[in-house]
């Protein structure tokens, strides 16, 4: 079992010193951004060439929907939110520190990333797992 | 190259079938497409199947397997949500290109009961509710919040949609409801990701539907002009790249290509369409594809459920059938049952929710992932 934390997803990453970020890649010839790494671009066809880049953890809602059914032991309500982070990219998400309430949710309000403990959710190995999240700013 | 004609065409209503096999389900849509032109297992060249649930299980030979072994060529087609629009469009692919005179394609799913989409990966944790949420309630929530940011549509307005096509269901008997559902009831049913209520949600059944293809030749020396429908366009896409679409499945670049593509094909344009069943998986998906099939301008989709256009009886209806929303949505036969539903208009034989005087139907399936297949059908001149 790891001592540290592992992130939730592959493009969130834990630096030994310093704090967690998201990363992605650029497209040396046409500019597109992903998240994580990537052989081959999908926009314009490019193999390689990426550079890695951090991804800003600062942006703004684009378009939300609050959940009130999900799967069996998934608390809910709570807000699936699709946030585009300053600079590029474009991340999807739990907006939390708000209340669930279409009259209190505002498109294109601006947004932090956080990053904290994955909901106390754990692997079969009993790995504590860290991920990210969105709240007003 | 040939024309191709839809000569038979049928699906078995829509419901729970649990005592029964997939095979079976599919079997009972192909002779009824049969019986609808009047042919037998033995005169058709090849069979195309759609079904997504057994992927893997060869179910168009299954199908032979109950009601003919012929040896014809098979092909099993899995497109998500456009499965059944691929099986067809394969078919009528094959028709084209001179292979085959006759072709059977059958769609059919048999489904369980409630959310669909990811539950998580197969590694590390599951991601559902702590990144968001991947069912698909919450994906067309998402895109029908895109269209309310761009355009101010409300959740009233998404609402009317399925007031609409619940309506429209009262009147088709092959739908799994037959419910009207008023604009509050709707609004109050249960939230499910908002603003998409569980009224506003299609579907899980299990069905099937079945399309017999003819090239002109075929037809006219089998004697089914009279009955049959001609495929002006078939048009399949996949996504184009879209900078939000690996977090935010885009369904309306992929349908705004088909559709341009499809009214070229068939030489016509949105103004000449009678009737339209599309891909109304949740009511927040159908106001988006109003505009995405150009039946309206950008921003107006709203305005055309208010006014009522898109019902029966106004401009241009659309789901007629009652829609994905009511009628029900098997994933790998709703897109062969919108080619039955929009053919039994145009042959005059829908009963009370006939469009009147119907000459050019559309059909549009999305499968998310994602796929868009559209068909341009048309009354054959007899």
């Amino acid at each position: 079992m790891s001592e540290r934390p592992l992130p939730a997803v592959e493009y969130l990453k834990i630096p030994d010193d310093g704090d967690p970020y998201l990363e992605g890649s650029r497209c040396g010839s046409c500019g597109a951004v992903f998240l994580g790494e990537r052989d081959y671009c999908s926009k314009c066809g490019a193999r390689g060439g990426f550079s890695p880049i951090t991804l800003s953890n600062t942006g703004s809602l684009y378009s939300y929907s609050i959940v009130h059914r999900s799967y069996p032991g998934i608390d809910v309500p709570y807000i699936s939110a699709i946030v585009d982070l300053d600079g590029g990219g474009t991340v999807k998400g739990n907006l939390i520190n708000i209340d669930p309430d279409p009259d209190k949710i505002e498109f294109g309000m601006p947004i932090e990333v956080v990053y904290d403990d994955a909901l106390g959710r754990k692997d079969r190995d009993g790995n504590s797992y860290l991920s990210y999240f969105f709240q007003p700013r | 190259m040939t024309d191709a004609y839809v000569v038979g065409v049928d699906m078995i209503k829509f419901g729970r079938f649990p005592e029964k096999s997939v095979p079976q389900l599919g079997s009972e849509a192909a002779l009824m497409a049969l019986d609808d032109c009047g042919l037998k297992i033995q005169d058709i060249d090849a069979l195309y199947c759609g079904n997504l649930g057994q992927s893997s299980g060869m179910v168009g030979q299954r199908i032979l397997q109950q009601i003919g072994q012929t040896g014809i060529p098979v092909v099993n087609c899995a497109n998500a949500c456009a499965t059944g629009a691929t099986a067809f469009r394969e078919a009528w692919t094959s028709v084209k290109a001179g292979l085959y005179d006759l072709v059977l394609a059958v769609g059919v799913e048999q489904m369980g009961k409630g959310l669909l989409g990811s539950a998580g990966g197969a590694t590390g944790i599951p991601k559902e509710g702590l990144l968001g949420s991947g069912t698909m309630p919450t994906v067309f929530a998402e895109a029908g919040m895109e269209h309310a940011r761009k355009y101010g549509t409300t959740f009233e307005q998404f609402a009317k949609v399925s007031v609409k096509n619940h309506h429209h269901s009262t009147m088709n008997p092959k739908a799994m409801y037959q419910i009207e559902t008023p604009l509050e009831t709707v609004m109050n049913a249960e939230m499910i990701s908002y603003p998409n209520t569980k009224l506003m949600c299609s579907v899980n059944v299990d069905g099937s539907a079945a399309a017999v293809i003819a090239s002109e030749r075929k037809a006219r020396e089998l004697g089914l002009m009279g009955r049959a429908v001609k495929v002006r366009a078939s048009v399949l896409t996949s996504d184009p790249w879209q900078e939000r679409d690996l977090v935010m499945p885009d369904v309306n670049t992929c349908t705004r290509k088909a559709a341009a593509a499809a009214y070229e094909m068939a030489g016509l344009g949105p103004d000449d369409v009678d009737l339209i069943e599309l891909h109304d998986c949740f009511a927040t998906a159908e106001i988006l594809h109003y505009e995405n099939l150009g039946i309206c301008g950008d921003g107006e989709a709203g305005r055309m459920v208010d006014d009522g256009e898109v019902a029966l009886g106004g401009r241009i209806p659309v789901n007629v059938s009652g829609g994905l929303l009511s009628k029900g949505h098997p994933l790998g036969a709703t897109g062969i049952a919108n080619i039955y539903e929009v053919s039994t208009h145009l042959r005059g034989e829908a009963g009370q929710r006939q469009v009147e005087n119907a000459r050019i139907g559309l059909t549009h399936v999305i499968g998310l992932g994602s796929a868009c297949g559209i068909h341009i059908l048309e009354k054959a001149a007899a």
